[in-house]
């Protein structure tokens, strides 16, 4: 009877589930153990996990040593914060009116945003790098921020969610005398809060990550993204110092590991968003 | 609406009413375009501009440093179909993509249809299964180089512990793409498997129970009279958007093996970025810039037609 138990469909399933999140969460574990390990033991090639001698602090300071870590890290973050800014700030006034006033150039605006989502920077960035080296201006937030400050995909988004707004709201606040402009600051961007989290999740997540872009328009660590970052610190160690190299990957990773795990279901909605985006 | 109710009930006010309602309307509109006019100059100054410029410098022998440049019709594109690196790479892109794609596709299925049907631990897998693609690509490509280390990854020291001699997973050509693959897979299945829950839960539970009054007893039967059918707008969802995914690789590229050993990793945005931003080739990268804008514009389009199918399913 027990026998029979073990091997119910029940018991099959999880077993595979559970083998397959082991050889998932596989590379994190080995990124952790190796961290902590030192240079040695990591090159006798043994398979356990516990360093028999904990490196972990030596590791996490060469990696802050090294490059400047706490830069890259600020620098992550001013970038993905001027562009989540100007994306809103750009995104939602267009979106509002395309879906609340009468707008005779809606139907080309679409057409407009239909058309930008097919084109992904990779295509746009030949002529952009060519205007930021004639401007002078590489090697800066700017010309790392710039060509996102306009999100398409962030206005279509929008769109659908203003669509979905009763205009009972808009009109009662006309009939306050709002200005169209305070419309937008105080009664449609505090009801649209769950389009703009989910939104800002898909921003930071692309942009934290991207590495196509920063590696066109930066040269040094003193403006690069935390990717960056990673691929300057590993020509700099010659690539075989897997232990200081895991602490860095280790500390760059942590971040937006962490928020997922705070917020996962506002995590899965934002980042699936980019289905649509492709 | 306010239109009908300001020039309602006085027939001498009516023209004046009328021209009040044309001045609020033309106030509105005005305001609209203020509203959009950001969003428009960006469109056209990062969006459309860029897009013309990359078909125009197409055309030329631009190169960055040289100011003058000379329009050559299309000899760029003549030059890429003789170009053996640029074949190469196109290939390249064709064989991950045929791998990644079938891959992460069934295996995202899969997770997705053990993790509905099993109560146990269903946040904890879903978590676990996401988490590759919460996480920053370059610096798991690094754990990965470490994993699949041909001396002292532990990869290869599981396969000898079985008396398997590892290969040199991302040094030799003949298993370069494979590796790539394999992260590429481990990168996507989570996307995939949350695309894939949402579309099981979207079917109706009175269909299953039908399927059973009609006779379909076993789990395989309920998945094929059911479950595969009805997710089946889902599923070319999911592949259109794996493909496109995989025809961008990048990221892994860069960080593991620069287009090496001997180009057999070789890939398109690869390609496109050595010539056009090393070797600052701009007229001869645009060109293919513009052939892997056309790959995408293809894959989009059957993608926007299956999101309208979708919208009918539901």
């Amino acid at each position: 009877m027990r026998n029979t138990a073990l091997f119910s469909m029940r018991n099959l399933r999880l077993g595979i589930l559970s083998a397959g999140a082991l050889v998932f969460l596989a590379p994190y574990i080995w990124m952790i153990s190796t961290a902590a390990k030192s240079r040695e033991e990591i090159f006798s090639s043994s398979l356990t996990l516990l360093p028999q001698h904990w490196a972990l602090w030596e590791n996490l300071a060469k990696a802050f040593t090294r490059v400047p870590m706490g830069q890259l890290l600020l620098n992550g973050l001013i970038v993905c914060g001027l562009i989540f800014f100007f994306q809103v700030v750009i995104a939602i006034p267009c979106a509002y009116a395309m879906a609340k006033l009468k707008f005779r150039a809606a139907q080309t605006m679409m057409t407009l945003v239909m058309l930008g989502l097919l084109i992904p920077i990779h295509a746009t960035a030949l002529p952009i790098y060519v205007a930021l080296n004639k401007a002078g201006m590489l090697n800066s937030y700017f010309a790392l921020s710039a060509p996102f400050f306009i999100s398409v995909f962030g206005i279509f988004l929008f769109l659908q969610f203003f669509r979905a707004m009763p205009d009972d709201l808009i009109s009662a606040a006309r009939l306050d005398g709002m200005s169209e402009l305070a419309i937008v600051n105080r009664v449609i961007v505090p009801n649209a809060w769950p389009a703009v989290t989910a939104f800002a999740i898909f921003s930071v997540v692309a942009h934290w990550n991207d590495l196509f872009w920063p590696l066109i328009v930066i040269t040094g660590t003193e403006r690069a993204t935390p990717p960056l970052g990673l691929l300057f610190f590993r020509a700099a160690e010659a690539g075989d110092d897997y232990g200081a190299l895991m602490a860095a990957t280790l500390i760059i990773t942590l971040p937006l590991v962490a928020a997922f795990l705070l917020a996962q279901r506002r995590f899965i909605e934002g980042i699936t968003l980019t289905g649509l985006k492709g | 609406m306010r239109e009908i109710a300001v020039s309602g009930p006085l027939p001498a006010d009516q023209t004046t009413a009328r021209q009040a309602a044309i001045r609020a309307a033309r106030r509105e509109e005005r305001v609209a375009w203020q509203l959009a006019a950001p969003a428009i100059v960006l469109i056209i100054v990062l969006i459309l501009l860029p897009t013309l410029a990359v078909f125009v410098f197409s055309l030329t022998n631009y190169e960055l440093g040289y100011d003058d440049f000379q329009f050559v019709g299309l000899d760029n594109y003549i030059e890429l179909f003789g170009d053996r690196t640029f074949l190469i790479s196109l290939k390249n892109t064709a064989v991950y993509t045929a791998i990644v794609t079938p891959f992460s596709v069934f295996i995202g299925l899969g997770v997705a249809l053990l993790i509905e049907s099993e109560t146990r631990g269903r946040a904890f897998f879903r978590t676990v299964y996401f988490l590759p693609v919460a996480s920053l690509l370059v610096a798991m490509a690094t754990v990965f180089q470490y994993l699949l280390h041909p001396t002292i990854g532990p990869v290869n020291a599981m396969l000898s512990m079985l008396g398997i001699a590892g290969p040199n997973w991302l040094g030799s050509s003949s298993t370069v793409l494979i590796s790539l693959a394999i992260i590429g897979i481990w990168q996507s299945v989570g996307f995939n498997m949350v695309l894939f829950l949402a579309g099981l839960t979207a079917i109706p539970r009175e269909l299953y129970a039908a399927a059973e009054v009609d006779g379909a007893k076993g789990s395989w039967e309920r998945f094929r009279l059911v479950t595969w059918p009805m997710l089946g707008p889902t599923t070319l969802f999911v592949t259109t958007i794996s493909v496109i995914n995989a025809v961008k690789v990048f990221e892994t590229v860069k960080t593991l093996t620069e287009g090496g050993p001997n180009k057999s990793s070789e890939v398109l945005l690869w390609t496109i970025y050595q010539e056009g931003f090393v070797y600052l080739r701009v007229g001869y990268a645009s060109a293919m810039t513009v052939i892997f804008l056309a790959f995408l514009i293809v894959l989009m389009l059957v993608q926007y037609r299956v999101l309208d199918r979708r919208v009918h399913y539901t």
